[in-house]
């Protein structure tokens, strides 16, 4: 039995790993293929606004150097090689290593992220359960009400209502950045970053909030109407006692599962919420490098971004296995 | 009132709200476009219901053509994503195990980089403008409805009908327009109404972000991501109602679609 289960962990890990590749290169190829087909010209933008000081003949020695002039696949195994031994290329607008930009943006952004997460995945269970559980009264209709308008306000115009109420009427929070502005960065205290990362992590939040919720309420009205919650009925069990008992244990995994499932419009809704905030994360990095055309940091944010996603997908598979027993001994077989 | 006609009233004005800023676009061009320094800076009032910007424009009339305009470039995208979709889920259904597989691994790539910086990545390559936005738009938006087509079509196939039919010596060509399109139409026509939405609020999204369309051109995207510098001021109505516009247009879009997926739908229009 513990021999079965190891394999069938290897099988599973192994699998993963051959998928993860298998996606990481189809996306390098496909990505690589659209830049190579795009109307920039690479020598151009390497050149950028030193334009009027470069001759015909330098453009030349740079296209040389680069390798500009070779086949497209040529040009494609050199990018592919020097990816693996994890050389991303040198970021134009940072003059820093792909590599480092990242990392270093992506630290930021995490901490937002992963606030906006924890709190949009609360409220929206807490709100799907409090519908469902006090369902057609005026409580489930108000939760419905704000789910729907929700979904359909862009994260970007909530962001510039929270600013105008939060920093201009009631000028409780900073208006932007990550840090307070004037402050060398050895004295920026974590409550100083905290309190820049309120409105942000508050914006990415509302809107993640309606997915879950909806979900969740739908998942316990189908729980509610079974014959095991009928039977507690009888019993005499009600209110938060027949949920914690029956309602709790059968809408959790399939919750988190979604919410770990969340991650690419987690990443999505950084994106914008960065730029409204000017919030130094990975996400104003991705805006700066695809408007001002700074290929190599653009290819490592795409690279960077769908390992996130796939992490978090195999995080909700890892947790059904390890949760469900069901799952968990069916692999085992 | 039975569910049928709220339902038509509902999407009757939806429709009518939808339809809206295309029909008012034209009556306010010009003058109202026109900067005017003497009425810049205005609050919202009887003239000028949406307030008045740093220029002195009249904040209405630019938030119809953003939507207009806004509405134009989702149509179109959603439009061609919808094609895409149909035609990808009836290939990978009907064109055997190879073209499954391969298209299959298209759309999980497709959803596996997270959407927002597909856009950005192919609104860059393609060179930006409105040109950038609505390729990048339009072929972003097809994957699940492409893997919905594909796997009702699988299902539909393997169904007892459709194998009795056979049987009985149906051509492929009778059981693809007696069996299976009645079944498949009111999902590719209700998929792809539910992809306009999607479709606005990401154009707004990346013309916010500043990929895409001038600064002249009055996109909602645009007109936002201008009034940021101008909120500290308390110039509140520069941001509220344009939004507030993109936000119904969004919903009417979704209430329309859930309205003709009621209708269109046989085992949801007894409800």
């Amino acid at each position: 039995m513990a021999a079965g289960r190891q394999s069938g962990i290897g099988k599973f890990a192994l699998r993963q790993a051959g998928k993860l590749a298998l996606l990481l290169a189809s996306a390098c190829a496909v990505t690589f293929a659209l830049i190579s087909q795009s109307p920039i010209d690479p020598t151009q933008a390497y050149i950028g606004a030193d334009l009027l000081r470069v001759g015909a003949e330098q453009r030349e020695a740079i296209a040389a150097y680069w390798g500009l002039d070779d086949p497209p696949l040529q040009r494609f195994w050199a990018w592919m090689a020097s990816l693996l031994q994890g050389d991303f290329g040198t970021s134009m607008i940072h003059r820093a290593p792909v590599s480092e930009v990242i990392v270093e943006r992506f630290l930021s952004s995490f901490a937002l992220m992963i606030a906006a997460w924890l709190l949009s995945g609360i409220l929206g269970f807490a709100a799907g359960v409090a519908a469902a559980m006090r369902r057609e009264t005026w409580l489930d209709r108000a939760i419905k009400w704000y789910c729907y308008a929700l979904s359909s306000t862009p994260t970007f115009w909530a962001g510039l209502l929270l600013l105008i109420v939060f920093t201009v009427w009631l000028p409780i929070f900073p208006v932007g950045l990550g840090t307070p502005a004037g402050v060398p960065a050895g004295d920026v205290t974590w409550l100083d970053r905290a309190r820049h990362m309120i409105l942000p992590a508050l914006t990415l939040s509302i809107t993640g909030i309606s997915n879950i919720a909806l979900h969740t309420r739908a998942k316990l009205v189908d729980v509610l109407a079974s014959d095991y919650v009928l039977f507690a009925r009888a019993k005499g069990e009600e209110g938060f006692l027949l949920f914690r008992r029956h309602g709790l244990r059968n809408i959790l995994l399939p919750a988190v599962t979604l919410q770990f499932a969340s991650f690419s419009e987690l990443f999505g809704g950084a994106v914008l919420v960065e730029q409204i905030f000017s919030y130094p994360g990975l996400g104003k990095a991705t805006v700066e490098a695809s408007t001002r055309g700074d290929v190599p940091l653009l290819l490592g944010i795409v690279l960077f971004s769908a390992l996130f996603v796939f992490a978090g997908n195999l995080l909700a598979e890892l947790i059904y296995r390890w949760v469900d027993p069901r799952i968990r001994e069916g692999q085992s077989e | 009132m039975n569910l049928r006609t709220r339902t038509l009233i509902y999407a009757a004005v939806a429709l009518v709200l939808l339809l809206l800023p295309a029909a008012l676009s034209p009556m306010l061009g010009g003058d109202r476009l026109a900067t005017h320094l003497a009425e810049r800076n205005e609050p919202p009032s009887w003239t000028h219901p949406f307030g008045t910007d740093w220029l002195g424009r009249d904040m209405f009339a630019r938030s119809m053509k953003g939507l207009a305009l806004s509405l134009g470039v989702g149509l179109t995208a959603a439009l061609a994503s919808g094609l895409i979709a149909g035609a990808l889920g009836l290939m990978a259904a009907a064109l055997g195990k190879a073209a499954d597989r391969f298209i299959t691994w298209l759309i999980d790539l497709f959803l596996s980089v997270p959407h927002l910086v597909l856009l950005l990545l192919i609104a860059f390559v393609t060179g930006g403008g409105a040109k950038g936005v609505i390729i990048a738009v339009g072929l972003t938006h097809w994957p699940s409805l492409a893997r919905l087509i594909r796997a009702e079509l699988l299902q539909l196939k393997s169904s007892e009908f459709v194998l009795v039919s056979r049987h009985m010596g149906r051509s492929n060509w009778w059981i693809a327009t007696r069996h299976l399109l009645p079944h498949l139409w009111p999902q590719f026509i209700v998929g792809t109404l539910l992809l306009f939405p999607h479709a606005i609020l990401h154009e707004g999204a990346i013309t916010f972000l500043g990929m895409g369309l001038s600064p002249h051109q009055p996109a909602i995207g645009i007109i936002l991501s201008e009034s940021m510098r101008y909120l500290s001021t308390g110039m509140w109505w520069l941001a509220f109602f344009p939004g507030l516009c993109l936000v119904v247009l969004v919903r009417s879009f979704d209430v329309l679609a859930g309205g003709v997926h009621a209708l269109v739908d046989p085992s949801r229009s007894q409800e």
